[in-house]
């Protein structure tokens, strides 16, 4: 019988091949992270040199002229009305729905075809929720005669965030134990005392991470604002301005990158900057709040 | 009411009568007919898989939170079926207390485990007496006085489960059901919980599970012993009945039935 010695050989074709596995896959994992650094960096620096205090206040000049082009304030506020609005929408909804799947539903027919239905709707192209509103709210004038609208925008939104609310309810109340259901329970709580008082207390950070996701997906889509919020060039001032056309980063840059001139080229660089610095800061403190109530959770 | 008759004659507060609890169509337990009486500490043992603890869930329709789980014949508390259509099962589980296998504390402060259960059931009084009573009578009161605002996960798994049984108290239920309480303690802090028990007797009627022989022995005053058969038809499956039931000390010295001599002497189970 012949004894290998029990010291590590390179040239041995099961090392040679674990080897080369090993570095196929870090290498891929190196391209799969490539483009995240690439498109970051690259807005970081174009978009970075664009930052003046002027851009946070002024209304953007219409193309055309070789004028200064002016700021991004209307669709920075408007970004943040819209996304408003698709919240107040989706996560009671979102949150409610999540808690009838986890906590009410038996595991029956109904609230299987709800998850599959929320997975479908998770799924359906962001361009469809817009066109469904477009032909819901914006086509029929149904909100107070009004066409496109911020409300509409928010509507739209809301669709895409609901998904995301609803699953990240539904996964993080399933994973509050059952002994902590049966404690309440087991001293005469009802099912709705122990749900608003201890369930989803318990489960309160998985949902914030989850709807903080979803308000980050929502920010940043810009199909389902072109059919229903449109783009405005002018400053938000008041209430009524909810009902009329309104101006996002995301369909600024739309409209901006795709003119000939420079300078609303140079604004649309700056509003990318803008929205990818959100929207990273947004995942950021997300996680890092996660991570932070974990800690004091357990104390 | 319970109190006053408890002293002179026992009298019966919970009653199984042929009793089957299914879960789908795989019967656990079947024809479990069983008299607790006020006042009592009764154990329930028997060899795993013997429905003791299916039986202790059916007192206060915990098992109506298992899907599929189903329970024939009728559960007299109080003169009233449990499992009657008009019972609202919130009602029941308010009379009935129940301490669990694991400690289960609320993820909120020391204070606030207590004062939930009692502030849903309409407490109106002091609160802050009604934590220390609470605390006190579970024995607990002198680990949790200084830290009342700490998480209930601040405390050691025995004055967790302590704080458990106070947290049941709080809501001064008639009768307190407990699944192994112990099974996941140290020797002293069973040693302490029994205690407690002790303590809690004059006031409530208890029922435990437990798998441990001699804490029945050394806390309860009726003992029911389960046992499993395997069914008739033979396919493997195994079913719960009542083997015997009477008083701790008969069970333990001069059982009537061999299965439970066999039990306690430590031949199977």
């Amino acid at each position: 019988m012949i004894m290998n010695s029990l010291y590590y050989q390179k040239k041995l074709s099961r090392n040679v091949g674990d080897k080369f596995f090993t570095s196929l896959s870090v290498f891929c994992a190196l391209i799969a992270i490539l483009p995240l650094i690439f498109v970051v960096t690259y807005i970081l620096i174009k978009g970075g040199a664009q930052i003046t205090p002027e851009l946070f206040t002024l209304e953007p000049n219409p193309p055309g002229d070789d004028l200064d082009a002016g700021g991004i304030n209307p669709a920075l506020i408007g970004t943040l009305v819209i996304t408003t609005i698709a919240s107040i929408i989706a996560i009671p909804v979102g949150v409610g729905g999540g808690i009838y799947l986890a906590e009410y539903s038996n595991g029956g027919s109904f609230s299987k075809f709800i998850r599959f239905g929320v997975n479908v709707l998770a799924g359906v192209p962001s361009i469809i929720a817009g066109v469904f509103i477009y032909a819901l709210i914006v086509s029929t004038k149904i909100l107070f005669g009004s066409m496109y609208s911020g409300f509409a925008g928010g509507m739209a939104l809301s669709i895409l965030m609901l998904p995301t609310v609803i699953k990240t309810t539904d996964e993080g109340l399933k994973l509050v134990p059952n002994e902590l259901r049966y404690a309440s329970l087991g001293i005469g709580a009802s099912m709705y005392t122990t749900i608003l008082k201890i369930t989803l207390p318990t489960a309160f950070r998985s949902i914030a991470t989850g709807v903080v996701l979803g308000i980050a997906r929502a920010a940043g889509e810009t199909a389902p604002l072109i059919f229903t919020a449109l783009f405005s060039y002018y400053y938000i001032v008041g209430f009524e301005d909810l009902f009329y056309e309104m101006g996002s980063l995301a369909v600024l840059i739309y409209n901006f990158a795709l003119e000939p001139y420079d300078a609303q080229n140079k604004l649309a660089w700056a509003a990318s900057f803008i929205l990818v610095i959100s929207i990273l800061t947004v995942n950021i403190f997300s996680r890092i709040f996660a991570a932070f109530t974990e800690t004091t959770k357990r104390v | 009411m319970i109190k006053n008759t408890k002293k002179s004659q026992k009298k019966n507060i919970l009653s199984l009568e042929d009793v089957s609890i299914s879960y789908g169509t795989f019967e656990a337990v079947k024809n479990v007919f069983l008299n607790f009486k006020a006042g009592d500490i009764t154990s329930l043992i028997g060899p795993s898989g013997c429905g003791k603890s299916t039986v202790l869930r059916a007192l206060n329709r915990m098992n109506d939170l298992i899907p599929n789980c189903s329970l024939k014949g009728t559960v007299l508390f109080d003169g009233t079926n449990i499992y009657d259509k008009r019972v609202d099962p919130v009602e029941v589980r308010r009379r009935i207390g129940m301490v669990f296998q694991q400690p289960n504390p609320f993820p909120k402060s020391i204070y606030e485990n207590i004062a939930f259960g009692a502030r849903i059931n309409g407490f109106t009084g002091d609160m802050d007496e009604l934590v220390e009573s609470s605390l006190r009578k579970a024995a607990v009161w002198s680990e949790c006085k200084d830290k009342l605002n700490d998480s209930g996960y601040s405390l050691s798994g025995g004055q967790q489960q302590r704080l458990c049984i106070a947290r049941t108290i709080a809501i001064e239920p008639e009768i307190i059901l407990m699944d192994e309480p112990c099974s996941a303690l140290d020797p002293i802090s069973t040693l302490k919980i029994e205690e407690t028990m002790h303590e809690l007797k004059k006031n409530y009627t208890i029922i435990i599970v437990t798998h441990n022989m001699q804490q029945a022995l050394r806390v309860s005053d009726m003992t029911a012993f389960f046992n499993a058969v395997e069914y008739e038809d033979g396919d493997g499956g195994k079913v719960g009945y009542l083997a015997e039931f009477d008083s701790t000390k008969k069970i333990f010295n001069s059982p009537k039935e061999k299965t439970t001599q066999e039990y306690i002497s430590g031949k199977f189970g």
